[in-house]
Parts: structure tokens; sequence; C-alpha cells
């Protein structure tokens, strides 16, 4: 599904560059649901915002899906990040003025697809993370949780081959945390593949794959028991 | 191709952002406002102007006769010049390539009566090229016409008020007018712009008044245009020529200053087109200064949208919008909201135009009005303003990266 190759990325500060990936290789396979640890600074959040395409690396190859991800276009990446990348974030990123179905359809809208035929799919992914009664709601009017849901919908709703999620629990409660998590758990058991940023242990122990980054290199790749969120729900 | 989807999109962020909208649209409809209203007050103090100073043809020339104050040529100091029809030939045929309009003029004091309304009025006699010459506008009716001249017709063209005075509420036209005794058709109304006394006028046909009022071919005044295109040295030169030639005809001495009188407006049109230009140059850089403070306005708010708007930008992108598609977004619904504002500053600006603009004559403001090719060259102006002040940005922040895109909080 994914493969990194000594993949290199430097930011600028001042005159000096601050060195954040040091040549990662990663190989990520099918169906598989990886957790990307490590302390603020070890590079894990730019790590998948390249593999996100929201981000260029200086040096390496990244392929996905087959295909090299290098020097593209702003509109080639558009319409590969529209093809293949479901993204959610801590921060939900929902557009404030549209509501949940509204935001739910906008990939579909930069797909091209017809307005009926998008709002019929996107009320279907609501009803999937459980919002079809919220439909109608602007963001602002529904919780933290249901923002997050609604977030997960729009990244499935271009049904992605590739599923990114930096830190999605890390602005909510436990409680609420566990629910988002056994939704991803599930999308995973539907056979989505995950990868997502988190500095929670508990979180990243309900992902199948643990990869931990420390200044810049990968430090651990593992296996583990995956713990099932709906215990905690 | 209409993008249905697009618009869906812009009406919904318009809607959705009024705050935004309605800063940026009332931007463009104070800026369009003041610009209308600041033009046309401008306008209007240009209409008072130009109507104080040029009622009249600006390139009229007048000639008159009177006493002369130097023997010449053996005739004695004190012999009266006296115009006749075939002095106004004479100028006629001698000029005839540079003079645009020509008319013969005599003066008469009339007692009009009608029915039991009297009243005295100034009677002019004259050619129908007369019309042109004082810029006489026919209400009802004709002017004076050839065959009226030809066959000494005994008709009249009145003045609004001469009309107003003794026909009270009724028409004149194809009624009889008494003139000292002798009933005179009335075939036209005009109105002038040179105010009440030009309105309380009788025109007759020049042979209809030579007939009646002496029964010989004396005129007392030679008026005419000369052609426009000349300047404004030709036409001084011309109204020399013509002060020698008429000299020459009646054997007046060259330094007479009463004998032959020639008034040339070319004199005083300079003083006049001078401050009409200075007028305008004022109009202009008031319009100018109204439209810069636009311009700095909608540039203003065009790229304070685009930066509240980067987030939404980053979050679009990371779905997969197209720069194009950023752009367009942003663009669309700047030259929109530029557009209907423009056009509501417009409408308010004439409407207050309207409404007190004929309150407005007391302060020499006449008419205040603009033209709408400029008001709708201004609005134009502005949405384009807006448009590439609204590109720059966006333009820019479609290409960002849409992790700093998200990252902007």
């Amino acid at each position: 599904m994914l493969k990194i190759n000594q993949l290199h990325k430097s930011y600028p500060i001042g005159d000096s560059s601050l060195h954040v990936l040091k040549g990662i290789d990663l190989e990520v396979k099918e169906a598989e649901m990886v957790a990307i640890m490590g302390s603020s600074g070890s590079g894990k959040s730019t790590l998948l915002n390249i593999i996100g395409m929201l981000d260029e690396a200086d040096s390496g190859d990244y392929i996905l899906d087959g295909l090299l991800i290098k020097d593209l276009t702003e509109k080639k990446a558009a319409v590969y990040r529209n093809k293949f990348l479901g993204f959610i974030f801590q921060s939900f990123n929902l557009i404030n003025y549209k509501n949940a179905l509204e935001n739910v359809a906008l990939p579909l809208y930069y797909q091209g697809m017809k307005r009926k035929e998008r709002q019929e799919k996107a009320m279907f992914h609501l009803e999937k993370v459980g919002l079809a009664d919220w439909a109608q709601h602007l963001p602002k009017e529904l919780s933290g949780g249901q923002n997050q849901r609604v977030a997960i919908a729009r990244a499935l709703a271009a049904n992605p081959k590739l599923l990114l999620a930096d830190e999605p629990t890390g602005a909510l409660d436990t409680k609420t945390s566990y629910e988002i998590m056994a939704f991803i758990q599930q999308l995973n058991d539907e056979g989505k593949t995950i990868l997502m940023v988190t500095h929670e242990e508990d979180i990243a122990n309900m992902c199948k794959r643990i990869v931990r980054l420390r200044d810049g290199v990968i430090m651990e790749d593992k296996k583990v028991e995956q713990v099932r969120a709906e215990q905690y729900v | 191709m209409f993008d249905l989807d697009l618009w869906r999109e812009i009406f919904q962020s318009i809607n959705m952002n009024r705050t935004r909208s309605l800063l940026s649209g009332f931007t463009v409809a104070f800026a369009i406002l003041l610009f209308t209203i600041l033009f046309g007050i401008a306008n209007g103090l240009q209409n008072t102007f130009a109507e104080a100073f040029i009622d009249d043809a600006t390139n009229s020339i007048f000639i008159n006769s009177g006493k002369t104050t130097k023997a010449h040529k053996g005739l004695q100091a004190g012999r009266r010049i006296k115009f006749k029809n075939e002095d106004f030939d004479y100028v006629k045929e001698e000029f005839g390539n540079k003079v645009e309009f020509i008319t013969a003029r005599l003066y008469r004091n009339v007692q009009a009566s009608y029915r039991n309304e009297q009243n005295g009025y100034n009677l002019r006699a004259v050619h129908p090229d007369h019309q042109f010459l004082e810029k006489t506008k026919i209400k009802e009716g004709r002017y004076i016409n050839q065959n009226d001249v030809k066959n000494r017709t005994k008709v009249v063209v009145i003045g609004r008020l001469v009309e107003e005075d003794l026909f009270l509420k009724t028409t004149a036209l194809g009624k009889y007018i008494n003139l000292s005794g002798i009933q005179y058709k009335v075939v036209g109304i005009f109105t002038d712009d040179g105010g009440d006394n030009e309105e309380r006028l009788i025109y007759m046909p020049i042979s209809t008044a030579q007939h009646i009022y002496g029964n010989n071919d004396y005129i007392d005044q030679i008026n005419l245009t000369y052609n426009p295109e000349m300047n404004y040295d030709q036409a001084l030169s011309f109204g020399n020529l013509i002060t020698r030639k008429m000299k020459d005809r009646f054997s007046v001495a060259k330094s007479d200053q009463r004998a032959i009188r020639v008034r040339n407006m070319a004199e005083g049109t300079k003083a006049v087109s001078q401050m009409t230009f200075g007028l305008s140059v004022i109009i202009l850089v008031i319009g100018f200064g109204t439209l810069m403070a636009g311009i700095v306005g909608v540039s203003n708010i065009m790229i304070f949208i685009v930066k509240e708007r980067t987030k939404e930008i980053g979050i679009r992108k990371a779905l997969g919008a197209s720069p194009r598609s950023i752009v367009s977004i942003i663009l669309i619904e700047s030259i929109l909201i530029t557009a209907i504002a423009g056009y509501v500053g417009l409408l308010l600006g004439v409407g207050v135009l309207e409404l007190v603009g004929p309150s407005l004559k007391t302060y020499f403001i006449k008419d205040p009005g603009v033209s709408n090719s400029l008001v709708v060259g201004a609005t134009l102006t502005l949405i384009i303003a807006g448009a590439i002040a609204g590109y720059l940005p966006a333009k820019k922040a479609s290409k960002i990266k849409p992790i700093v895109a998200l990252r902007n909080d």
C-alpha cells in the first residue's frame, strides 16, 4: 500500500536548518492500522503530512499504491489527495459555515460528483457515523465527539485507500476518545488502511502496529496485540 | 460553462459570512455613492457656470451701427449709420464661407393683447437662422422659416411666458395675437435657458416687420456665428476683418469706435473656457481621489478576507481542491459582492442627487448629475480593482501548502 525509502526532511530556521526526518524507511500493507508515536519534535506529524501529500520531502522515495509521489504539481497533488487519502485532524477542520452534510459532501464536490448523488452518499456516511439526525447542523452546534465523527464521515466519503489521522483524539475527553477509536477500529476491521499519529499510549495500543520515532529516526517498529476500544465504551 | 455548484458554494459563502460580505459591500457602495454625489455636485457647479456664461452661441459676432464721431473722406462727424438689407446680404456674401448662421435683427416694443389680457413686450424681427444663434428651443409649433421671410407672412413665435401672460392656461398655438392693432398668427412657442427676459420675447419675420414698421428695409443689428472650427486667434482676426470691411463700406474712420461696433464673443470665451477647464480638472481630481480611496478600501478588505479564509483554503486543499477552484471561488465572490454593492451605491447616489438636486440651485448647483457611463465605468474600475486585489492574495493562498494553511488559526 505504502512504501517509504530514506525519507529526509528539514525545515529552515533562521540561517540554520532543522533536520526533522533523518532517513525514514517504512512499509505499510493494506488493512494495517499503524500508530506513529514519539515525543513532540520527533517528526511524527511531519511524516504524516508528507504521507498525506500536505508537505513535501527533501529527498527519498514515497510510493503510494504503486505510484511514485514526487514533484507533483498542485493540481495533481489535489487529485491524488482526493482520490487516495482521507484526513482526520485533531481540530476536526470542518468548514464552520457548512452544515454536517455539506462538510461530508465537500470531497465529493471536488471529485465532480453531481449534487444529488453527492448528498445521498454524504448522508450514507453520516448515517454510518450515527449522525444522520444532525445532518443539517453547523459544526458549532455539535459536540467535539460529534464533530470528529463528521470529520471521519468526510474522510470516508471519497472512499480513500488510506486514512490518515493526526491526533484524532487529541481534543476529546477519554470516553469520547474511546468512542472514536472504536469507530476507527471498526473501519479497519472493514479493511481500511489507517495511519495515525498519537502520543497517548492507550490510543496507540488500540492499533495493530506501533512505530516509534525519536529525533527523526525510527526507534522501534513492532506489532502489538490490539486493545479493542468497545470494552471501554 | 455555467457551474451551478460553484455558484452554490459562492452564495453559501456570502450568505453564511454576512458580516464580511456586508462590510466589503459597504465599502464599495460607499465609495460609489461618494463618487456619484461629489461628481454630480461638481457637474452641477459646472452647469451653473455654463448657464451663466454661455447661454447664447459662444461663437457669436454682433454688428451694430451708431453715429460717426469723426469726419472721414469728406463726410461729417455725427452721421447716423443705418444697416439695410443689402448690408446683410453683403456680409452674407462676403464672409459666407466663414459664417455658420447669420440673421438680421430689428427691435421694436409692442403692446400685445389677446382677448382681455394685454402687456408690453420686446419684439425681435429676425431671419430663420436666429433660432440657432440664440439657442431658442421650440416647445410647440415651429420657428420663423424662409417662407415667412419671403412672403412677409403675419406670423409670430412667442416665448413661454408670453403665452402664460396672455393666453393664461390655454394654448396659444394657432391663435391670433394682436400686436399694436394688427393680428398675427402664433405659429410657435419657445423656451430659452437665458432666463425670464428671454422668454418674454416675440419673434417675427424680418421682412414682415420692415413692411409694417416703416415700409423700409432698415435693420438694427446683424448677428452671426462663425465656423466653430475656427480657433481663438482665427476668430479674433475674423472679427477684426468684419470691422474693417464694414468701416470701409460705410466710409467710417478706422479709429471711429462708435459708428460700427463689432462685438466678438470669442474675446470673452477664452476666459470662460479656461475656467471651465479649471473646473473640469477639479472634478477629475475629486473623482479620481474618491475612486482611489475606494480601490484602497476594497484591496484592504480582499487581503483581509483571504487571510481570514486561509484555514478554509487549507481544508479545501486537503480534501482535493485544485488551486484554480480556490482562486475562482474567492474571486467570483469578491466580484459578485463588488458588483452588487457598486450598483446599490450607484442607485443611492443617483437617488440622492435626484432628491436634493433641485433644492441645491440656491447654492449655484444646477441639475447635479452624472452620466451613466461614468458611474458604470467607476463601478467597473472598482470591480476590477477588487478582482486584482483579491486575485493576488488568492493566488498566493492557493499555492501555500495545505499544512501551513491548516495550522493557521
